[in-house]
Parts: C-alpha cells; sequence; structure tokens
C-alpha cells in the first residue's frame, strides 16, 4: 500500500469528506482504484453517507454499483432460500460464511459489498449428504480433473466449488475453516454450534460476531491470492468496529482464537489492519495475542503484506507487489500443507499448466 | 505506440496500443473524436489497452490481448485483428461494466428524436438494414450493436461507431451510397468483417437522446414473400430482454426502463428478402 493513489483510495474510504477536494483527474484514478480493488461499492456507500458532491462522470459508476450490489444481496438472499429448501430436511445447521452472512444478516459490512460465491459450512459428517442434496437441486461440481477432485476432498477444508447449472451461481461447501493438512486444526464445531438462527430460514445459521471476524482474518491470510486482499482487510476492520459495540466482544475474540486454535493468524491480522488501516483494536488485546502467538508481529511479513495488498490494476505494475505477493502465496502453501505434499502439488500443478498452455490465473487449486 | 483519450457519448475511453492498425482504425473512424494525452484532466470510464502477446508468442503466433484496466476478459485474437478486437472489446465494456444503462444487442436508428430499435437475433440482417436506413434512407445512427437506454429519463443513448459488416453484406453495403469502409479482416471468428464509417450527422448528433416509437425484429430470408406483423407488447418484451446483455444485473429499475421503453412503441416482426422489401416495409411501419 505504498503507491499515492492506493493510499488515496483508503484515506478516502475511512474519511469521505476529503474527496471534495478532487479535480475530475483524481476521481477518475479514484474510482478505477476501488473498482479494481472490489471496493467500488463500499466507497458509494461512504460517500452517500458522508453527504459528499461527487462529479456526475464519476456518480455513474458509484452509483451503478451501487445498484448491482443491492440487486446482488437480494439474489444472495434468494439463493440461501434455495439452499434452505435444498437441504432442510436433513436436519443439520447450514452456517453462512463471509458474504452470505454479511447481507443475509443485514451486517453493515455487507453495504455496498460484492459478492463472488455463497460460502457455507456444514458439520463433516453431513457432507456426503450435503453434496446429494445439493446434486439434486440443480449444483454441479465445478472441477472435472480427477487430481482437483482428490485434492480437495483429501486435504482441503471444503468440497470442489459447486456451480448451479441453471444460474451459473458458485457455491463453496465448508467443513471447517481451514485445510485439513493446516498447522492450525480449529474445531469447525465451535462455530456451528454457537452460530444463530435467523426468522424464516430454520436451518440457516449466522456465525458469531467473534466467529465472524476470526474466520475472515484466518482466511485472508491463509489464501494465499490477494486480488480481493484490501476488500477483506476492510471487512475485518467492519466486523470489529460493528462487533465492538457489544461489551464482551474483545475477551470473547481473545478465547475464541485459543478454542479454535488460530491465535497466531488472529493476532497478526488484527495487527495488519491496525498497521494498514488503523482499526481500533485495543492496545492490551492485540499485545496478548501476539505474545501468547510468540511475540511481536515479523516485520518481514508486514512489509510483504503491506507491499501486496493494493488494487489489482496497480499491482499489474509493480515488480515488487508481484515479488511480495508471490512470497505470499507461497507462505500460504505452506501453512496449508506438509512440505512434501506442497512440492507435490506444486509439481502437479506446473506440469498440468505446461500441458494446457494455460494462464496461471486460473490455476487457483 | 499509441496513448490517446476517445471523447465517446456516452463514455471517456483512454486506449493504448503499439498496434499501428489500432491507430489506423481511430484515425479512420473517429477523427473528431481523437484526442492527444491519455490519462491528463479527463474523466476516464474505460481504460482499454490492447498489447502484443509476450514470450514466444511475440513473434512465432502474434496475438493482440486486450486489457480493460490491467484485467483480460477475453481470450486473445491474431494479431491481424487488433482493430476489430477494440470494437468488440469496446462494445464488451459497454455491456459489462455497471454504468447504470440497460444495455441491449439491437441497431438503433432515429428520425429527430424518434427511434426504430431492432433487436440481433445473429445472421438476422440486422447490420445490413441498419447500413441500409443509415445511408439510403438517411436515419441518423445511434448505434448497429448496442442500445443503450438510460432509465433514469427513459431515453436511449447514442454511441455512433463503425457499423459492423459481415460476409456478403460487406459488398451490399459497399454499393449504399456514400459508404466509406475500413480495411477487410478475413478469418475472424466470425468470418470476414469491415467496418463502415458512420455519416457525420450521425457524429454531429451524438449528443441527441431518442426515444423509442417503433421495435421491428428484422429477419432475412431469401426467396421469401415480404411479410409484415405487429406483435404484441409483451412478446415483444421476451424477445428484447432476452438480447439484453445486463438484464439480470440492472434487476427492477432495468425491468421497468424496458416496460417503460415498450409501452410508447409499436412492435413489429418483419421478413424479407431484399433490402429494397426491407426498407419499404420500414417506411410504412414509421411513415418517414
Amino acid at each position: 500500500m505504498q503507491s499515492s493513489a492506493c493510499k488515496r483510495l483508503v484515506a478516502t474510504l475511512k474519511t469521505p469528506t476529503q474527496a471534495a477536494a478532487l479535480d475530475l483527474a483524481a476521481w477518475s484514478e479514484l474510482v478505477a482504484n476501488a473498482r479494481a480493488a472490489n471496493l467500488a461499492g463500499l466507497l458509494a456507500e461512504r460517500l452517500a453517507a458522508a453527504d459528499v458532491a461527487i462529479p456526475p462522470e464519476a456518480a455513474r459508476h458509484l452509483d451503478a454499483v451501487r445498484q448491482l450490489s443491492r440487486r446482488q444481496a437480494l439474489s444472495v438472499r434468494w439463493e440461501v432460500h434455495g439452499l434452505q429448501r435444498a437441504l432442510c430436511r436433513l436436519g443439520i445447521p447450514l452456517v453462512l460464511l463471509k458474504g452470505a452472512a454479511y447481507a443475509v444478516s443485514d451486517h453493515p459490512v455487507g453495504r455496498g459489498r460484492l459478492f463472488g460465491d455463497i460460502d457455507i459450512l456444514v458439520p463433516h459428517d453431513a457432507l456426503g449428504d450435503v453434496e446429494l442434496r445439493l446434486m439434486v437441486a440443480g449444483w454441479a461440481s465445478a472441477k472435472t480433473s480427477p487430481y482437483d477432485q482428490r485434492y480437495y476432498r483429501t486435504w482441503m477444508h471444503e468440497l470442489p466449488p459447486m456451480v448451479n447449472v441453471r444460474r451459473g451461481t458458485v457455491l463453496d461447501v465448508h467443513h471447517t475453516i481451514l485445510p485439513l493438512t493446516s498447522r492450525h486444526s480449529p474445531d469447525a464445531g465451535t462455530i456451528i454450534r454457537e452460530a444463530s438462527t435467523l426468522p424464516g430460514l430454520p436451518a440457516v445459521r449466522i456465525p458469531r460476531p467473534e466467529h465472524l471476524l476470526i474466520h475472515s482474518i484466518v482466511h485472508l491470510l491463509h489464501e494465499g491470492e490477494l486480488h480481493n486482499g484490501l476488500r477483506d482487510l476492510f471487512d475485518i476492520d467492519g466486523l470489529l468496529r460493528a462487533g465492538a459495540s457489544e461489551a464482551d466482544f474483545w475477551p470473547r475474540v481473545v478465547e475464541a482464537s485459543r478454542t479454535l486454535d488460530v491465535v497466531a493468524p488472529v493476532a497478526f491480522g488484527l495487527h495488519l489492519a491496525r498497521h494498514l488501516l488503523d482499526s481500533p483494536i485495543p492496545p492490551p488485546v492485540l499485545e496478548d495475542l501476539l505474545n501468547a502467538a510468540g511475540g511481536p508481529a515479523s516485520r518481514l511479513l508486514t512489509m510483504l503484506y503491506t507491499t501486496a495488498m493494493r488494487p489489482e490494476n496497480e499491482a499489474a505494475e509493480s515488480a515488487a507487489a508481484a515479488l511480495a505477493r508471490f512470497a505470499i502465496y507461497v507462505r500460504a502453501h505452506w501453512l496449508r500443507m506438509p512440505p512434501y505434499l506442497l512440492l507435490r502439488h506444486l509439481a502437479h500443478k506446473s506440469i498440468v499448466r505446461l500441458k494446457k498452455d494455460e494462464p496461471a490465473a486460473d490455476g487457483r487449486a | 505506440m499509441i496513448d490517446v483519450t476517445l471523447h465517446l457519448a456516452p463514455v471517456t475511453v483512454r486506449v493504448r496500443s503499439p498496434f499501428a492498425t489500432v491507430r489506423r482504425h481511430l484515425e479512420t473512424f473517429y477523427p473528431d473524436a481523437l484526442h492527444g494525452s491519455g490519462k491528463a484532466r479527463h474523466f476516464i470510464d474505460f481504460d482499454i489497452h490492447i498489447t502484443h502477446g509476450t514470450g514466444w508468442r511475440r513473434w512465432l503466433r502474434p496475438q493482440a490481448r486486450f486489457f480493460l484496466d490491467h484485467a483480460e476478459p477475453f481470450l486473445p485474437l491474431p494479431a491481424t485483428q487488433a482493430a476489430p478486437l477494440f470494437e468488440w472489446g469496446l462494445n464488451w465494456c459497454l455491456a459489462s461494466r455497471p454504468l447504470g444503462y440497460l444495455v441491449m444487442h439491437a441497431a438503433v436508428v432515429a428520425r429527430d428524436d424518434d427511434a426504430l430499435v431492432m433487436p440481433g437475433a445473429p445472421g438476422a440482417g440486422k447490420s445490413t438494414l441498419c447500413a441500409a436506413l443509415t445511408f439510403i434512407d438517411q436515419w441518423r445512427l445511434l448505434s448497429d450493436e448496442l442500445a443503450i437506454l438510460a432509465p433514469e429519463c427513459g431515453t436511449l443513448q447514442p454511441n455512433p461507431r463503425p457499423i459492423s459488416l459481415k460476409n456478403e453484406s460487406i459488398d451490399i453495403v459497399s454499393r449504399f451510397p456514400g459508404t466509406r469502409l475500413g480495411r477487410r479482416y478475413t478469418d475472424t471468428r466470425k468470418g470476414t468483417i469491415s467496418h463502415a464509417a458512420p455519416p457525420a450527422t450521425s457524429h454531429s448528433a451524438a449528443a441527441r437522446q431518442a426515444r423509442c416509437r417503433w421495435v421491428i425484429f428484422p429477419r432475412f430470408v431469401p426467396g421469401s414473400a415480404p411479410r409484415s406483423e405487429e406483435i404484441g407488447r409483451a412478446e415483444a418484451f421476451a424477445r428484447i430482454a432476452e438480447q439484453s446483455f445486463n438484464r439480470d444485473r440492472m434487476g427492477e429499475t432495468g425491468f421497468h426502463a424496458l416496460c417503460e421503453m415498450l409501452d410508447k412503441a409499436r412492435c413489429f416482426d418483419i421478413a424479407y428478402d431484399s433490402t429494397d422489401t426491407a426498407l419499404a416495409m420500414v417506411r410504412s411501419i414509421t411513415g418517414r
């Protein structure tokens, strides 16, 4: 986050009124950066809430993204009703994660946010039934290669992504929040048990606020791809601000990080949010978590994320960002699986890529 | 290497490209819209970069790649097709990026402020008829590919760009009075294509919006007897909605905009086997 344009985006999101001083070229850059970071909707909402006068050229982009995000929130609700119908007979809780949880529970973080796919978390022993029911309801596995199927089923925390054959919406079915091969082994049962119900959707659950925050952090730090890194960081900022309105929120975050065995990533994620976005985190909480994780946050890692965390259009032009992103990608895989498995996986992926001559971006798994 | 700004109602586009063919295409078809210096002072709606393939592809099987804001939305084409790639890519930008317009696949021409919308099933002869109306009957060209409907005022937004002609229609249109065709690109996905420059009057009226008065679904059927039939608005709605690129994303706003557009229009289904017959039918429908 070292370029002036990226700093301006972050600064404007934090203090929208300063946009009033921008000229047309600066607005152009601001909108382009916000879009590239997948933050245009949030920018639009915050500018509107602050009643900032926007030049019409920029306003039509921002208004349209706002409209799109509202439309998407409706669609997500509709999909969730479909999931409720498809899975209600199983009598299991169906926990929404990330964007779907924000949209369906009307969480402030969902305002202006755009969605990629729908993430759900279900009990591990119900996975087979869930997959079968979803297939009957029109969801099919998007990964066809036997290797990818095995990769997900043996080592990952989710089924291979499913795509609805009629609508093209993508569904990620998780049974825990981190890969099975990861160094950390959170017990997803805690999240599922403590999740709260929703009116009119008996099977659907929303995770507790501290679990939403923790999952968002763990996801950002283990994903390895930072296309939405800055957006995810703003999610984290929004989640902790909203959560902090409950008196015992921070003790619960600390407690849940311990219970879920993710103290280290949570400590670093919070450190990052404070470092990059000045997120309001009580200093003793951060200190305790960092101490429990084994000391102050790594300077190198902080520097890598600071360099890598920027809108896509800028990342594409910066060699430093590309290098930092590669380092984070390798580290994330390092965290995801033991070394021999990592080597095997990367070797397999590069051979497949060579054979197909496919661009690297497609080889997400 | 060019780096220019293109003021092209309703958007402003920055184009960067090392291809001389792209530069010539822009100079031929957008002389009035072209301005130097890509980025300074303007609000840029689309930042487009058409560039070479990387590595060995640059020399062995040269490619043209399309980037919008550094993202590559579709696969590269052979380098010889860099200029048509610009046109296709720009259509994609207008149809895909949220700008608040309902965008449909249709040709639009107008007389004064009364617009005639012709939704396009591929191969229906939409572009040929659109070119005939423009060059022979002097309708004003709004667009031969994209009907851009502004929901808040219910008007169609002109986007006068080169008419894209395919295969046989290239020769047919080249015989129309006042046409100016660019070079031919063979072996594209759509066969041979070429572009016809819109008349200067269409360019100069690019800020003037029009209201839909007629919707005509044209169908070219070789050897058929001419047939013209007025159809109900509900049927027209269903058929034109299918041709909308962003109807789902526009949600309720798009639905209401399309309803309102059709409320003020009469809709026809026509079949013909020659340009003259088609023009005669359009004249009798529109009274122009």
